[in-house]
């Protein structure tokens, strides 16, 4: 982790129409954190991944990557800072008319000029990085769920991103996947020096590999707590916050005794 | 994640070399990025069969990313076939914790050898699976037969709010497309009689022409041809579309009958709007007939009529209408079936959805040969 901004939100006001989904939005995600996005569901936080990868514009703020303010630059600059993002989507999202190689080969083959005997190479060690090696001529309907989302992965690190973007990265895994999905995910920030958002609300995971977070309120629409999970946990800000580090348990031990 | 960071890229390259008691050393240098040039990097086959272990050399790598890592990562699985020792230790941290991380997992072999069928095999496979597929639709015509019984006896699982959506989607909806077709059908109808009859100056036969050709056979088939490509499809899709999400499977573990609860409201939907768009294309078919009566072969309007009226037949009419009935009920069934034996992905969906149309076509040709010789059979 260090103190350069890699990514900054300001004043982010996300709507569907007229429908505020969360306001006054603004958190600063360094370079190598591994930024946690947190809260209920139906919080906005996979609409707030969405304004992040570029998918849905806000309705008022800013997102900037470095000094670059995304929505205000023009497409080539746009498309050069997604190509440098790499993004994990909720069941994967795979093409399912390809196979594992054509879909992790894709960015590859779009975006760099490497011979095909390399993009096989490539391919082959990304999906062994998740623990799918030999599963390369398989279609995505003929693995498991869990291994889908592992294949979406190895597609979203194809070209070695600076900024990953996980959308619940464990949902759907057994508790072996997903602590080797976390063991990963702290990997591939140590090794390639990315700097990585999860959205998610698995606690184990949330303390495991969070190095700063924003708490996302349903009710209040606007984010209610950010720093560290551990320090959060220690020190909750407020009741919700609490609630949800602690899954409510505290609470309940506190009624009943 | 750079060893030594330099502005201008040099090419990756890879040299080896055999040192004693068997030991290849591996000597990295340059840069390797995927972005950059393509490195010089051979693997060591030959080499690799008299090595006892594998050393690797990195005082001269430069930039470093994937790529470097995917060559090591063949290069080790070489060195592995071979029962050589890899000594990662002298890697880079980075790239040994993520090449140990990779062989982690060991390899899937796949044991499911019908994936490379030989040429036989496919072709004594696809004709199974055809058999077994004219046994499926034979299936699921028991099937929505016996949800028709059910429905018939009042125990059918059906929600009637469906019924009205598909009524709605597919009658009045359809409307403009309908008129459209059908008037041009009737305009051309009458333009190709037209010139024939206009040379032994039978022109008021037009009337005739358009009025059973529209009435009896053509108003009922374009409405069919519109409703495969309209209503059909997009059943297909719906279906097939709730197939990948699991959506009919959680209406089967629920103990209620997806043939009742999706097919039967298409079923009824459809071929109850059938025969009014069949009436509603006659008209404008020999609206569009009218159209060229008057403009071109300078008939009345009234003429046209009443030639029209003395040429077609009550039974020309019914058998039009009894003729969309059956395409309403062949189009939802093929629809349907298709949409409910989609496979679980979105490239199936699109299947499903064109092979529903095509289906569709097909079995309304062959009805309406088969009606048409049961009637000259039967002399109505």
């Amino acid at each position: 982790m260090s103190d350069e901004a890699h990514i900054t939100v300001e004043n982010l006001t996300m709507a569907y129409d007229d429908m505020v989904v969360q306001r006054d939005l603004s958190f600063v995600i360094g370079r190598g954190d591994i930024f946690v996005v947190m809260g209920g569901s139906g919080c906005g936080k996979s609409t707030l991944l969405r304004h992040l990868i570029g998918l849905k514009a806000p309705q008022h703020g800013r997102v900037l990557y470095g000094d670059t303010s995304f929505w205000d630059a023009p497409t080539p600059v746009r498309d050069r800072l997604m190509e440098q993002a790499g993004v994990l989507y909720q069941s994967g999202a795979l093409w399912t008319s390809m196979t594992l190689t054509d879909n992790v080969a894709l960015p590859l083959r779009e975006h760099t000029r490497l011979k095909e005997r390399e993009i096989r190479e490539i391919v082959s060690f990304k999906l062994a990085l998740v623990g799918l090696r030999g599963f390369e001529d398989f279609y995505p309907a003929e693995i498991s769920g869990g291994m889908r989302k592992r294949a979406g992965l190895a597609r979203a690190i194809a070209l070695d991103p600076e900024i990953l973007l996980f959308d619940e990265p464990s949902a759907g895994l057994d508790p072996i996947s997903a602590r080797r999905l976390d063991d990963l995910i702290l990997e591939l920030r140590d090794s390639l020096g990315a700097t990585v958002v999860v959205v998610t609300h698995e606690l184990a995971s949330i303390f495991a590999i969070g190095s700063n977070s924003v708490f996302l309120d349903a009710e209040a629409k606007t984010m209610t707590a950010q720093g560290p999970p551990t320090e959060l946990l220690a020190n909750p800000p407020n009741d919700q916050v609490h609630q949800f580090l602690t899954r409510g348990e505290r609470e309940n031990a506190t009624a009943t005794t | 994640m750079s060893s030594s960071p330099s502005e201008q890229p040099t090419p990756g390259n890879v040299r080896y070399e055999m040192r004693d008691g068997g030991c290849l050393w591996v000597h990295l240098a340059g840069d390797w990025d995927i972005r950059g040039p393509t490195p010089e990097a051979v693997f060591p086959t030959k080499a690799l069969k008299d090595a006892q272990s594998l050393q690797f050399d990195t005082s001269t790598l430069g930039e470093w990313d994937t790529r470097l890592l995917a060559f090591l990562d063949t290069l080790s699985r070489l060195a592995q076939d071979e029962q050589v020792k890899v000594a990662l230790d002298d890697l880079p941290p980075g790239a040994r914790r993520l090449l140990r991380m990779a062989s982690a997992v060991p390899e899937y072999e796949a044991t499911d050898d019908d994936r490379f069928a030989k040429p036989m095999a496919a072709l004594g496979q696809r004709v199974l699976a055809n058999a077994s597929a004219a046994r499926d639709m034979v299936t699921f015509l028991g099937e929505t037969a016996n949800s028709c019984w059910r429905l018939a006896t009042g125990r059918a699982q059906i929600r009637w709010r469906d019924v009205g959506e598909v009524i709605v989607s597919s009658g009045p909806s359809a409307l403009p497309i309908v008129t459209l077709i059908s008037f041009l059908v009737g305009l051309i109808l009458a333009f190709v009689g037209a010139i024939q009859l206009r040379m032994f100056g039978a022109e008021l036969y037009v009337a005739d022409l358009v009025g059973i050709g529209v009435i009896r056979e053509m108003g009922a088939i374009m409405v069919g041809v519109v409703m495969a490509g309209r209503t059909g499809a997009a059943f297909a899709a719906e279906l097939g579309t709730m197939q990948v999400n699991e959506e009919i499977d959680a209406l089967r573990t629920m103990s209620v009958s997806p043939t009742d609860f999706l097919v039967l409201p298409r079923l009824i939907g459809l071929t109850l709007m059938m025969p009014f768009l069949c009436v509603y294309a006659d008209l404008m078919g020999t609206l569009g007939g009218l159209f060229v009566g008057v403009t071109m072969l300078e008939l009345g309007p009234m003429q046209y009529y009443i030639e029209t009226k003395a040429a077609v037949g009550v039974s020309d009419f019914v058998i039009g209408v009894v003729m969309s009935l059956v395409f309403g009920a062949l189009i939802s069934f093929s629809g349907c079936y298709r949409g409910m034996r989609c496979g679980r992905s979105s490239a199936d969906v699109g299947r499903a959805t064109t092979a529903s149309v095509v289906t569709s076509i097909v079995l309304l040709v062959i009805a309406t040969a088969v009606i048409t010789y049961v009637c000259d059979v039967l002399g109505v």
